[in-house]
């Protein structure tokens, strides 16, 4: 097993640093919280991960205005020289406000705060997130979030379908895609057309511990250590 | 100078709080209301005089911050 250096950044708001940090460690990696004011990431990061939470108190739009912190600039340019990094919950809303990822994540169709466990279906597992997951395989992996719903255009949408860059889709327990927040085609996580930027609003660092309900995330967030 | 910009969601792209207030319009007996569309508004006090560089600026400043244009359209009114 490659042991990672793992950058994971924390903005005003972010409150899902230390539980990100507890899971690349419990996988046996190196960790790092970097501050949003920083202008470089640490020397040998192997993987820049956008932690959840509300970035600026998710005042105008979430993610909108952390996108412009000064630690961003060294993200674009890492993801830009092919560098892995995940974007979970509020890290997917900064993500595609900046453009690394394609659409755009609107207040949830029901307008409520959607706090529980939710079966999600990995519908790509070709690339090096979701590698040690199998096509289908159905994950129990919690969701918090009030703008989830993922909305992309008709050609945006083909594009994602063609590439194969929709990664994760909201099901019920049988497999059937199920409609959690009114994202488009019920996607839950996608990546970019190079497959080295990923983005999704469950949260994988939040099913660790078989105890605490759910031990699938660390399925998910071991891919990047054999890819 | 005052700009005013309003940003909402582009036509095309489903609005849940219009929906909702829409629905809740409908209840109330109001059944004249044929969609209803729920945006924000944000009033910027500029120091500049000149309306046409104004207009420019707060343009560029929508489009980078104000808005997100994968899913919002504006419109941008300037007054003394």
């Amino acid at each position: 097993m490659k042991k990672l250096t793992v950058s994971i950044l924390q903005f005003p708001g972010t409150n899902c640093e230390y539980d990100t940090v507890y899971a690349f460690k419990k996988m046996g990696h190196h960790t790092h919280i970097v501050w949003h004011k920083e202008e470089n990431l640490p020397e040998k990061t192997d993987l820049v991960v956008v932690p959840g939470g509300f970035s600026y108190g998710d005042y105008l739009r979430s993610g909108s205005i952390a996108r412009f912190s000064p630690v961003m600039k060294a993200v674009k340019q890492y993801a830009e020289n092919g560098g892995r990094v995940l974007g979970i919950c509020n890290g997917f809303q900064i993500l595609t406000e900046m453009g690394l990822l394609p659409g755009a994540l609107k207040r949830n169709n029901n307008l409520h705060f959607i706090s529980k466990h939710q079966t999600i279906k990995v519908i790509n597992q070709d690339n090096a997130f979701l590698n040690q997951c199998s096509k289908d395989e159905i994950l129990d992996i919690p969701v918090a979030h009030a703008d989830g719903n993922y909305y992309i255009d008709d050609w945006g949408l083909e594009e994602l379908e063609k590439n194969g860059q929709i990664l994760l889709k909201y099901c019920d327990t049988d497999g059937t895609p199920t409609v959690l927040n009114g994202s488009v085609e019920q996607i839950a996580g996608i990546c970019n057309s190079e497959k080295n930027v990923f983005g999704l609003m469950p949260h994988p660092e939040r099913a660790m511990e078989f105890v605490l309900g759910s031990e699938d995330g660390i399925r998910m967030l071991k891919g990047f250590q054999h890819a | 100078m005052k700009a005013i910009v309003n940003v909402y969601l582009k036509e095309g792209v489903l609005d849940p709080q219009g929906k909702a207030a829409h629905h809740a319009l409908g209840s109330l007996g109001f059944d004249n209301v044929s969609d209803v569309r729920i945006g924000k508004q944000i009033i910027l006090t500029l120091k500049a005089t000149d309306k046409a560089a104004v207009e420019a600026e707060v343009k560029e400043m929508t489009e980078t911050l104000l808005a997100n244009t994968v899913i919002e359209d504006y419109s941008i009114e300037i007054s003394e």
